[in-house]
């Protein structure tokens, strides 16, 4: 066992990996930096000070009679999304946000609570994969899908038919607002898409919520006298509120910046993401894309803000 | 008490809701077989093959999709990169403005990819940067980071920190530490994160209409063919195979966190 | 020589004193426990010798080298964690034989050698086995042959028996007991529970609020503590205050006594009620109230016993009344 107490201090004459390592142990602070410098110059270069330029578009205005940008700093390009017709797009954006929301919740809830509660062995892997393919699944195709769903010869047209009840959908298309030639060129279709693409998000927000409550919460519950939908609505719901609102981030943002959903299926009037594309595109607007795009920033930072109060992070 | 059986409502709508959303996706390998080549019409009124050798024929698909491959697999490998530094920093110490970085990391897919994408075009035309590949990249490997950031943040968490005092202790310096301790322990996760982060660049197109130019990528050869359809049939092909071959990373990703409690892909 | 010497070191974490002001001693071969409740500084003042932590202050030497700038992977210190700390994507031979890679070895000589700690911790024959199919008892033996196969000059472990069952405990604390006389190896051990740290250790360092309260060797930890609260905490030892103790002895000091040594008499200097008696199997174990202070005596079985609510008086010899400084 005894050691010479020259073989305590290995030899110096090692290599730079090993000196550089010694460094590193003597200056943690060192080593932080160094782990931090990539990533926190890579997106604070890139993405913040894209965000930067973005905002600071915003202030910017165009001259409408040659179509240049001014390059001085004013307010006149926020105040013209007030005009009524740039005011329509941001309210139809915001409350389609949250009819695609509400609708995703409602479909979200019994298979996250059907997962989290009931599903066992390979129902587990069944729901696992039921949930996250249509997730993962290309957005294009799936909008794709959807054409050919809602498209006038389409399937849900064929299937109508033999149902005999394609009076049904000619009525609801006869509609104001919610109608249309088609339902592919309806605000209808619009919505319907967007819950398909977006409402995978919510699902999983709400398992992992569900998951956490422990069985014994519940049991407790039912040993208190409680009836199963006294639970049910006592005791999991409010527990998987969060979750739900955690979700809600996801569905209300993505739907709130989209673009190409209600390019491709649905009416002529614009959508936020829209706007700031046939802005800063074939109008050369630049400013006002930029300021459009600024009205989603500040929503969500309204949206984030309650919903911290409300605990969602931790659901996420 | 909640029984341990579901109750039949319960069963019927959870199972309503995941026919929705699989019924749609099932629909296209359907269309990709018919003989109809300017309409929509269902049901379709002949099957064929052919629609598979005229896309393969096709050399804007070819070149879409090996744009699409190049882009996704740089993104991926830089994405891997920072976003691994980024974990090992914020879950190994605890720092000031700690909550700052998660934030910054997040960010990039929390706000709507169109605010994403029309801030990159902005800087771009300030910086005066032309678009080329490059651009892409940027944007993709921006927005990919947090994937493997989430992947790798959760392993870490689950990974007892005293595994790497154990290594120093018995011998091992940092680098040392990094290869025999560190990079197995982490490995699957990072594989999973990486398969994420490509599936998910492969996919993008809302920020890639902004930073793209005149190039191609395959979801933007999609966009284009429904917003200006050309060939119907051959963009049903390209819909299913896209469909099949986004399928892998997650069936792969789902096969390497098999018996663990991660989810892998939560906060695409 | 000493084999760790702490010369007024300090470990603070911002505003926390986790290590304060620590001088001490360890001497080579010996088994040293260092005790104290949780938050103590106990754990860091191991971390220190291990080399996780770094001093903020003060200076400490391991067989008389100056440590302050050697991380941990040039110490010749083995650590055995709390929890275990086995690699688990490496199998139990490999995790013994890890320190031995790191040094160069060759798989055959490092594979034997492993071999060869396992079997002296009575697990030949588990090398091919990943650590999650062993027990608890079994992977603390692993992480204890993974630290020995590199024969440290000193072993730390932190807690070790902690996550083992009574049974387990009483076993492994005899077996480190032998393996540490058979190696002739410097043991340091943090622990929190005072038996193990009596029974295993030739000298003990009591910690409270990052200092060393009292050091000794067991007898006297336990007989003759230093301050009411190494009486209390080490050996639940009966405290008088400092006022009580004026009046019986004449000096006015704080006091200890251990329950077993108050006995039960017609006449006694203190006068006591009885408010509760629990039967423990060899003694029963009576609490008392004298004159403000809560008092507990251990009875053998065969002695009378009080009732609840009896007014008795206690007793002792000189001798068991220990004497202590004020404060901490």
């Amino acid at each position: 066992m005894a050691q010479t107490d020259a073989s305590l201090v290995q030899s110096r004459n090692e290599g730079l990996g090993a000196r550089l390592s010694d460094t590193l142990w003597r200056r943690p602070s060192l080593l932080l930096f160094l782990l931090l410098l990539p990533p926190v110059l890579w997106l604070g270069i890139i993405y913040l000070g894209s965000l930067f330029a973005l905002l600071l578009q915003s202030f910017f205005s165009i001259d409408h009679f040659t179509g240049m940008i001014n390059y001085e700093f004013t307010l006149r390009t926020y105040a013209e999304l007030f005009t009524p017709a740039n005011f329509d797009i941001i309210l139809r954006t915001v409350l389609m946000a949250a009819c695609t929301t509400v609708a995703s919740a409602i479909i979200a809830f019994p298979i996250a609570f059907y997962a989290a509660r009931y599903a066992k062995g390979r129902w587990r892997a069944v729901f696992y994969l039921g949930i996250m393919m249509p997730l993962w699944s290309s957005y294009l195709v799936k909008i794709y899908a959807w054409k050919l769903i809602l498209a006038k010869e389409g399937i849900l047209t064929w299937a109508l038919e033999g149902l005999h009840l394609n009076w049904l959908l000619d009525a609801y298309l006869s509609l104001p607002v919610v109608g249309g030639n088609s339902l592919s060129v309806s605000v209808t279709g619009t919505f319907i898409v967007f819950v398909y693409v977006w409402m995978p998000f919510m699902i999983l927000p709400i398992q992992a919520a569900l998951e956490r409550v422990p069985t014994s919460m519940l049991e407790a519950s039912g040993d208190l006298g409680a009836r199963p939908g006294q639970t049910f609505r006592h005791v999991l719901f409010p527990l998987a509120l969060p979750g739900v609102v955690a979700g809600s981030i996801f569905t209300f943002s993505l739907t709130l910046g989209d673009y190409i959903i209600p390019q491709i299926i649905g009416t002529s009037r614009l959508f936020i993401g829209q706007a700031v594309y046939q802005h800063q595109g074939i109008a050369g607007n630049i400013p006002l894309a930029a300021a459009f795009a600024v009205v989603p920033i500040v929503i969500m930072g309204f949206y984030l803000w309650g919903a911290k109060r409300m605990g969602a992070f931790d659901a996420l | 008490m909640l029984s341990d059986r579901a109750p039949l409502s319960l069963k019927i709508a959870a199972a309503a809701g995941l026919l929705f959303l699989h019924l749609p996706i099932l629909l296209i390998f359907a269309y990709a077989f018919t003989t109809e080549e300017k309409s929509f019409a269902w049901p379709p009124p002949g099957l064929t093959l052919k629609w598979f050798a005229v896309t393969w024929n096709r050399p804007d698909v070819w070149e879409a999709l090996s744009l699409s491959v190049k882009v996704a697999s740089i993104s991926t490998v830089i994405a891997m990169f920072l976003g691994t530094l980024c974990a090992a920093a914020v879950s190994r110490t605890r720092f000031f403005g700690r909550e700052t970085v998660s934030l910054l990391v997040i960010l990039p897919i929390a706000l709507p990819g169109v605010v994403t994408g029309i801030a990159l075009r902005s800087a771009f035309s300030i910086a005066d940067i032309p678009f080329s590949t490059w651009t892409i990249i940027l944007g993709h490997a921006t927005f990919c980071v947090v994937i493997v950031y989430n992947n790798a943040v959760a392993r870490f968490r689950r990974t007892s920190g005293s595994l790497i005092e154990a290594s120093m202790d018995l011998g091992a310096n940092m680098f040392q530490t990094l290869r025999h301790v560190i990079l197995p322990n982490i490995a699957t996760a990072l594989v999973v994160g990486g398969m994420l982060a490509f599936a998910l660049s492969f996919d993008e197109v809302i920020v890639t209409t902004f930073t793209a130019g005149q190039q191609q990528t395959l979801p933007i050869w999609m966009l284009e063919e429904l917003v200006r359809p050309r060939e119907r049939p051959v963009t049903n092909v390209v819909a299913m195979v896209v469909v099949l071959v986004t399928m892998l990373p997650i069936l792969g990703a789902y096969y390497l966190t098999r018996g663990t409690d991660q989810v892998a892909g939560q906060g695409k | 020589m000493s084999a760790v010497v702490f010369d007024h070191v300090s470990r603070h974490f911002g505003a926390v004193r986790a290590v304060d002001g620590v001088s001490l001693a360890i001497e080579e071969g010996e088994f040293f426990a260092m005790l104290g409740p949780s938050g103590s500084g106990k754990t860091t003042c191991l971390r220190l010798i291990a080399g996780f932590e770094r001093p903020t202050g003060g200076d400490i030497r391991i067989f008389g080298e100056q440590v302050a700038d050697l991380p941990p992977y040039k110490r010749h210190v083995n650590t055995v964690f709390q929890d275990y700390a086995l690699f688990p994507h490496l199998n139990v031979r490999d995790n013994v034989a890890y320190g031995l890679m790191i040094a160069g070895q060759g798989k055959k000589q490092r594979h034997k050698a492993a071999d060869e700690a396992l079997e002296m911790v009575r697990l030949g024959g588990y090398g091919a086995r990943k650590p999650s199919e062993l027990s608890g008892g079994q992977r603390q033996r692993v992480a204890l042959a993974r630290a020995l196969v590199n024969k440290p000059r000193v072993l730390l472990l932190d807690e070790p028996l902690g996550a083992l069952d009574l049974k387990l405990r009483e076993q492994m604390q005899e077996e480190l007991k032998g393996l540490q006389r058979q190696l002739g190896i410097t043991f340091v051990f943090v622990t929190h529970d005072q038996g193990e740290a009596l029974s295993m250790a030739d000298r003990v360092a009591v910690f409270n609020d990052g200092k060393i309260i009292q050091v000794g060797a067991p007898e006297d930890i336990y007989f003759r503590p230093d301050v009411p609260f190494v009486a209390d905490f080490v050996g639940s030892s009966n405290v008088l205050p400092a006022d009580l103790v004026a009046r019986l002895t004449g000096q006015s000091r704080p006091a200890a006594i251990r329950p077993e040594r108050l006995k039960l008499a017609e006449t006694g200097p203190l006068s006591a009620q009885v408010i509760g008696l629990s039967f423990l199997g060899l003694t029963t174990r009576v609490s008392f109230q004298a004159e403000g202070t809560r008092l507990t005596a251990l009875l053998p079985q065969d002695a009378p016993r009080p009732a609840k609510g009896d007014t008795v008086a206690l007793t002792w010899a000189e001798d068991d009344l220990h004497l202590m400084r004020a404060g901490a």
